[in-house]
């Protein structure tokens, strides 16, 4: 069968919503663009652990430290399944990593920005994952098969996350004064963020139409970001908070996906020290597994 | 000073026991989005989850045993370095990853120990708590005794980087075994556990992870550190610096 005709079979098999699993025949295209979308997804996990693990050694209660490491594990055990999924295309977890080590391969720009006070940990849960919900529940409904499936266990973790967020953001938004301050001050921070974090407007989305007729993407940037904003403003009022007005700054979008955003070298140079930090530990490992032993009876311990 | 001074042996007894959970917890904490590949880092939060559980548990029993009112975060947050009764072990820093699984391993070498025996306390709660505490300290043994293998029996430069992490380490093991007169008031009670049978079976841990690691076991030397009667080095202060800033930024308020 020549090319035209698999393509042709392929999209006739998305049109009729049925997966399509690894070992399935799909354009290079297909193919490409899902690593890039799942490795970045899986990059935008392992980043996104540094500004909530910032406030780990600080968090103000014991339950609240208790559930802030739950919660980063989570994202790092979302990583290792989105890599999992991803490798399921013919690529390798340490091949993904070492572009997102040098820069080629993005993340979320989300987390790119500060968590100066407590407060951006609840803002975090309830807008930031707020808004992931939002991109990823259609991604349960994806047209390949491992990402959909991974999405179904992600989507569940993030809808308790932001119920965490939300619920940090309205002991704070009860509390002092200085913690409601706080609490409006996080939310005056993360709103701008986080909205972009659907992307550019429909009009600028370069790789939007082609993943609609793929059935990888299902609704478009504008339309889930309307979306988001009318489910988290009746929120906003149930704190008592106030949303920003105005205008999304595109500008500001495309400062930080540049790279120059506040926080983007800091992330990506603690990604670096720690990966260049284990290096020996990671050869030690390979260098002890390579040796040959006899089989023990037992484990010490 | 209280009217429970009966108890204050007994208070301070599970309080170094929480203590040593909480401060070791906070220290693998911080690894948390650094470790040297995920799935350790996905293992040391763990690791550092189960411990923050064991110490919140053992807190609150500190808490009501002494009667005053102070829960959880009171005792965590709001008692100054003097008051912690941690063993000085815990609160080492971090250092390299080498550094931070020979503390892990000497600690839960001695913490498997340990609970196997409170498990028959005759503190109830104490028993139940170290009885659950017991299966997860089984499983951080296993993980940080096989990684003191594949350290010590991995490459040149991982077998002398963890040699150095366990000399360095080595001086604060000494008052994990050794008994005090608080260790000895509770054994008598049959509250606490007897220190010199938890050494016996320590030292048989210790020797095989090492012989099999091909580690050398430093000579014991005769310094003494007492985190357990909260005497400290100068890594305590910064830590509970850090831990404590924020809820005593802000008295009284709830989070």
């Amino acid at each position: 069968m020549d090319i035209a005709a698999l393509e042709t079979r392929f999209q006739a098999r998305i049109d009729a919503d049925e997966r399509i699993e690894p070992k399935d025949w799909m354009p290079d295209a297909y193919r490409r663009a899902l690593i890039r979308q799942m490795s970045q997804h899986a990059h935008s996990e392992i980043v996104g652990m540094l500004p909530e693990g910032n406030w780990i050694t600080r968090a103000p209660s014991l339950e609240r430290k208790a559930i802030l490491i739950a919660k980063v594990q989570d994202e790092g055990g979302h990583g290792a399944y989105l890599y999992g999924a991803t490798e399921t295309l013919g690529v390798t977890r340490e091949a993904l990593i070492g572009e997102l080590l040098t820069g080629a391969a993005k993340y979320s720009s989300i987390f790119n920005y500060p968590t100066p006070t407590w407060a951006d940990v609840g803002a975090i849960g309830w807008l930031v994952d707020g808004a992931a919900i939002m991109n990823q529940i259609p991604l349960c409904r994806c047209s390949y098969g491992p990402y959909a499936r991974a999405m179904v266990r992600i989507c569940k973790e993030e809808s308790f996350h932001q119920r965490q967020g939300f619920d940090i953001m309205l002991t704070l938004a009860r509390g002092t004064d200085a913690q409601r301050r706080m609490a409006q001050e996080s939310l005056d921070r993360w709103w701008w963020p986080a909205l972009m974090m659907f992307g550019p407007p429909d009009a600028d989305s370069k790789h939007s139409a082609q993943s609609m007729r793929w059935k990888v993407k299902r609704f478009s940037n504008d339309e889930l970001r309307r979306r988001f904003i009318e489910f988290t403003v009746p929120q906003a009022e149930f704190l008592g908070l106030v949303v920003p007005q105005g205008t999304i700054d595109w500008s500001e979008f495309e400062s930080v996906l540049k790279g120059n955003g506040p926080c983007n070298r800091e992330r990506l140079e603690a990604r670096r020290r720690a990966h260049d930090a284990g290096r020996w530990v990671r050869e030690a490992a390979l260098a002890y597994a390579a040796k040959p032993r006899p089989v023990r009876q037992e484990a010490t311990g | 000073m209280s009217a429970l001074s009966e108890h204050e042996p007994h208070v301070a007894y599970v309080l170094r026991l929480a203590d040593s959970n909480l401060v070791l917890a906070q220290r693998l904490g911080e690894w948390v989005g650094h470790a040297p590949a995920l799935e350790e880092d996905l293992a040391l939060a763990n690791i550092a989850l189960d411990l923050l559980g064991q110490a919140r548990l053992l807190l609150t029993h500190a808490g009501v045993l002494e009667g005053k009112g102070r829960d959880e975060d009171a005792l965590a947050f709001l008692r100054e370095e003097r008051e912690f009764l941690n063993v000085a072990l815990v609160e080492q820093p971090n250092g390299d990853f080498g550094d931070t699984i020979a503390r892990q391993f000497l600690h839960d070498a001695w913490q498997v120990e340990l609970y196997g025996r409170l498990a028959a306390s005759r503190d109830a709660q104490l028993a139940a708590i170290a009885t659950k505490a017991l299966r997860e300290s089984t499983y951080h043994l296993r993980f940080s005794a096989g990684w003191m293998v594949r350290l010590g029996d991995g490459t040149d430069e991982s077998h002398r980087r963890v040699e150095e992490s366990l000399g360095r380490l080595w001086p604060c093991t000494l008052e994990l075994c050794e008994a005090d007169d608080l260790d000895r008031a509770m054994l008598a009670l049959g509250i606490g556990v007897d220190l010199a049978a938890v050494r016996a079976g320590w030292d048989r841990r210790v020797n095989d992870t090492l012989t099999e690691a091909t580690l050398t076991r430093p000579a014991d030397r005769p310094w003494r550190w007492f985190g357990k009667r909260g005497v400290h080095g100068e890594h305590l202060g910064r830590l509970l610096a850090e831990m404590q800033s924020l809820h005593r930024a802000h008295p009284g308020a709830q989070w």
